[in-house]
């Protein structure tokens, strides 16, 4: 439990830190990162991921859009077919960033399996 | 196992990234789009107005003040200056219009949105719309300060680019996944070209030919004469033509060729028009004189227009700028303001050029072979490899249509003579005039005003008013350019030039007032050939009746007159209909929709139901008339709403009322009741439908995103009263895209509204904030600051500094 607790911290710390200087896929290298450095075990390798990037993207983009009374994400919610909901719109925004984390970390668990077994 | 789990995990990482990572079809690429950490949550932003930007190459320090509107007041310590921040400025706010609309005027939308631009692509080029730019630019170049003037504005925007960050891109560069591109002054040339484009005038010579061909002379100038039997010129009937000592180029023998094609490119919009006026201190209740402009054109977001003031020593100039264009081009300084409206000229014609032999390298003319140029126009396709348009080039200019656009001839083609792809100095132009101080500083600014042919309103501080037709016009023979012309005749060539100082203008007139709503611009005395391209007939009739009957004006009446809703076109033909039209024939439910039409009071408001009506009924009624019009494959164009109303009057048996489809002999007057029950058949499928057809639903009217008015970032069922035909000519998707009045008093005092909002980005509250107001019939005092510390009404002043 507290290796979950530290995957899912250390990912969205290092996420942070590589948003700063890389698009959108630094999400990836950060699960895929932790995927190595803290492995997890069964369906947490993919969920910790997922929950820490979506927490994340969902957190930051409420607070941006909130600040300016979801001006755009609503108008986007109408250009994605949500009704103009922003909610959904970070929802799926949510998703779609722990998706990417999540199967990036798969990989990564793969490939810290394999260089276990090498050394 | 081990490897093979390795691997599976690989490729769905690899996929994941290229399914976000990628733009599929319409979707935008989800992963870079939806991040908040650079995609559209980025663009959630209030706009930045405050604080100290530094930007490279500034002379001095430059302070920009915002008011509540978003109206920034720029002050500079020099011109130089002034035009970088302006630059800036408009970039912060507008950079995707901006670049969007050049990349439009200069047939680039391909490279943006791929194969589906290529059309539109072709058809810019082989309008020459990059010729005449270039050849705008040549000209430039012999001006010294235009050129130093629109370098200093490209620098501006350029600052501004080189300070974005992916994460910082406009949201439609993030939903058509492409990046701006750095600014030149090229681009602002493209711009100016756009805008002469779409002001060009009803150019239908080929659909005249056709219909010639077709029906006959004496038919064709039944339904289009040069002078409709009502006309009540932009320059009053009263003016004395005799000092004009240049006479109209004589008529030739020759043949004029009835050749013409089937299909022709896309026009401009036909309600391309406008309103402006100026009453004389005399007519003014204040005593000072009173300027008003409404341009009417595509109501779309980011609205067309970008209001800002521009101070430097040399200037304190306030109005509606063009993103992408240096300088006010409607507005006013504390001595003079000046409004336009489109002169619609024939400033463009056709010749249809025989060519030698496939290899197009030469032309027949004057009984001998002249040589043809070649333009390579490379079209960059999105995903695909470049297209290359070799458009052939005469001396009349480049040959728009030939076997490989829309004709199949391979020795024949027609060639586009227009006064828009000869070089000018636009620039200069509106240097001068935002400069300018009195009467002969704007006559100065516009006396060598090429194209697009404009009417220039004018009023001072020192009480004058005047309006010039100004461009640059052929001295065509009677009849030239109304049809396709031989392009081996030398006759047929321009001849040469209506002196400028011979262009229809008026000073001072002694009724007090001057106007022009697109209306003729002089009455058959003008010694020089005039070709009638469908002026416009109505608004300006009740203009000046409003300004004719009223001792003296106010700012009060001008905004009355801008949002008048009065239909003059539905008054002059409903109680001929009704006094004529077969009741008995109709419905219980058509005569009680009958009945709204007679209670009418032609005023096209919002609560009534008679608009409705009549709309739909006017729209059978045109179509049953000129259903000889709709032939399919053969490129022809039905008269004009006035020659129409007057046919339906005047010739009620003529042959042109008979429905060709059926087997009866339709009248006029059959025409009336048929179309009102086709007009109540749709009007009450309209209504199970959607609910009452009250004006204010049944309009329905919008204001559409530049990209296809993309639902998202438009705004629909905009309750706004008028047709395109009153004084406030809101149309559906069209109508005042800038309202502005001046009083020229001392400073002036000036209103002012849009249909949009001063921001650009759909995320921000200025986006369309001025849209209700705008069709509420509402304005916003304009606050023309006169130094830059009184600053009453500032909301935020951001200061601009000299990277060091």
């Amino acid at each position: 439990m507290k290796k979950n607790l530290i995957n899912f911290i250390a990912t969205i710390i290092i996420a942070l830190i590589l948003s700063q200087f890389l698009p959108w896929w630094s999400v990836m290298l950060a699960s895929f990162l932790t995927a190595i450095i803290f492995a997890l075990k069964k369906s947490a390798v993919f969920y910790i991921p997922f929950l820490a990037i979506a927490v994340f993207w969902i957190v930051y983009a409420f607070w941006l859009s909130s600040s300016n009374d979801f001006t755009l994400s609503k108008k986007i919610a109408v250009l994605l077919p949500f009704q103009g909901n922003p909610y959904i719109l970070i929802l799926v925004t949510g998703i779609i960033g722990g998706l990417a984390a999540g199967i990036a970390a798969i990989f990564g668990k793969q490939c810290a399996t394999l260089l276990k077994t090498k050394a | 196992m081990k490897y093979i789990k390795l691997v599976l995990s690989l490729l769905a990482t690899i996929a994941i990234f290229y399914v976000l990572n990628t733009k599929l079809g319409d979707l935008p690429p989800l992963g870079k789009f939806l991040a908040p950490t650079e995609g559209i949550w980025q663009n959630e932003t209030d706009d930045a107005t405050s604080g100290i930007v530094s930007i490279d190459g500034l002379e001095n320090e430059v302070t920009v003040h915002y008011d509540a509107q978003l109206i920034p007041h720029v002050f500079a310590k020099n011109d130089y200056d002034l035009y970088k921040a302006q630059g800036y400025i408009t970039a912060k706010h507008r950079f995707w219009q901006m670049e969007f609309q050049t990349f439009a005027a200069a047939g680039r939308i391909s490279e943006i949105i791929g194969e589906k631009g290529l059309e539109f692509d072709r058809a810019q080029r082989r309008k020459g719309m990059l010729f005449g730019a270039e050849n705008s630019l040549e000209v430039i170049k012999n001006d010294p300060e235009s050129l130093k003037y629109l370098e200093a504005y490209s620098d501006g925007v350029n600052a501004y680019i080189s300070q974005l960050k992916p994460k910082d891109y406009p949201v439609e560069y993030k939903l058509l996944g492409y990046k701006p591109e750095a600014w030149n002054i090229d681009k602002t040339m493209h711009l100016l070209m756009y805008m002469t484009d779409m002001l060009c005038g009803k150019d239908y010579d080929l659909e005249y030919t056709n219909m010639l061909r077709k029906f006959g002379e004496e038919r064709f100038n039944l339904l289009f004469p040069d002078f409709f039997d009502v006309n009540e010129p932009v320059i009053p009937k009263e003016q004395d033509w005799s000092f004009i000592d240049v006479e109209q180029t004589e008529t030739p023998l020759s043949e004029l060729p009835l050749d013409s094609i089937s299909e022709t490119m896309v026009k401009p919009h036909p309600n391309n028009g406008s309103n402006n006026w100026a009453v004389s201190p005399q007519k003014s209740s204040t005593g000072n004189a009173i300027l008003a402009n409404d341009p009417h054109l595509g109501l779309k977001l980011p609205a067309i227009w970008f209001v800002m003031q521009l101070n430097s020593p040399n200037q304190n100039v306030f109005g509606a700028t063009l993103p992408g264009a240096l300088g006010v081009i409607i507005g006013f300084n504390n001595d003079i303001s000046w409004g336009v409206t489109n002169a619609t000229r024939d400033v463009k014609d056709w010749y249809k050029i025989e060519f030698q032999d496939k290899s197009k390298q030469a032309y027949k003319y004057d009984n001998g072979w002249k040589k043809t140029s070649v333009r390579l126009e490379e079209i960059k396709i999105r995903g695909k490899e470049t297209y290359i348009d070799s458009v052939i080039y005469t001396h009349h200019g480049p040959v728009s249509y030939d076997h490989t656009f829309k004709s199949d001839d391979e020795k024949k083609g027609f060639a586009m003579k227009w006064a828009g792809h000869k070089g000018h100095n636009f620039t200069e132009l509106f240097l001068k005039l935002n400069k300018g101080k009195n009467y002969d500083d704007y006559l100065d600014a516009i006396s060598n005003h090429v194209a697009p042919a404009q009417n220039f309103a004018f009023a001072s501080t020192q009480g004058d008013i005047a309006l010039w037709v100004q461009g640059e016009f052929a001295n065509k023979w009677e009849g030239q350019g109304k049809f396709l012309l031989d392009g081996s005749d030398p006759e047929h060539d321009w001849q040469s030039f209506i002196p400028k100082e011979f262009n229809p203008h008026i000073k001072n007139p002694e009724r007090g007032f001057v106007s022009s709503a697109n209306q003729h611009p002089v009455d058959e005395t003008y010694p020089f050939y005039v070709f009638n391209d469908g002026y416009e007939t109505y608004r300006n009739r009740v203009i000046n009746n409003y300004l004719r009957v009223r001792e003296t004006v106010n700012i009060q009446d001008f905004k009355n007159l801008q949002n008048n809703n009065y239909n003059l076109k539905a008054k002059e033909l409903i109680p001929f209909m009704l006094s004529h039209m077969e009741t008995p024939a109709l419905t219980k439910d058509e005569q009680l929709l009958l009945n709204h039409v007679r209670q009418w009071n032609f005023n096209t408001s919002l609560d009534n139901v008679g608009p409705s009506i009549w709309s739909t009924w006017i729209k059978h009624l045109y179509r049953m008339t000129w259903d000889e019009f709709d032939a399919k494959g053969e490129a022809l164009t039905a008269p004009f709403m006035y020659q129409t109303i007057y046919m339906l009057k005047t010739h009620p048996n003529d042959p042109f009322m008979d429905i060709i489809d059926t087997p009866e002999k339709e009248t006029a007057i059959d025409l009336f009741s048929l179309s009102f029950k086709a007009a109540a058949k749709e009007l009450n499928e309209w209504k199970t439908e959607n609910g009452d057809y009250e004006w204010r639903h049944y309009k329905g009217a919008y204001v559409g995103h530049l990209l296809q008015s993309l639902p998202a970032f438009s705004r629909f069922d905009i309750p706004v009263g008028g047709d395109r035909h009153t004084v406030n000519a809101s149309g559906v998707n069209h109508g005042p895209s800038w309202r502005m009045i001046v009083e020229m008093s001392s400073p002036p005092k000036a209103v002012g509204i849009y249909p949009g909002g001063q921001s650009g980005n759909p995320g921000s509250v200025y986006y369309d904030n001025f849209i209700n107001d705008w069709a509420a019939g509402n304005y916003y005092d304009l606050l023309f600051m006169q130094d830059e510390n009184t600053t009453e009404g500032v909301t935020s002043t951001q200061t601009l500094t000299p990277k060091q």
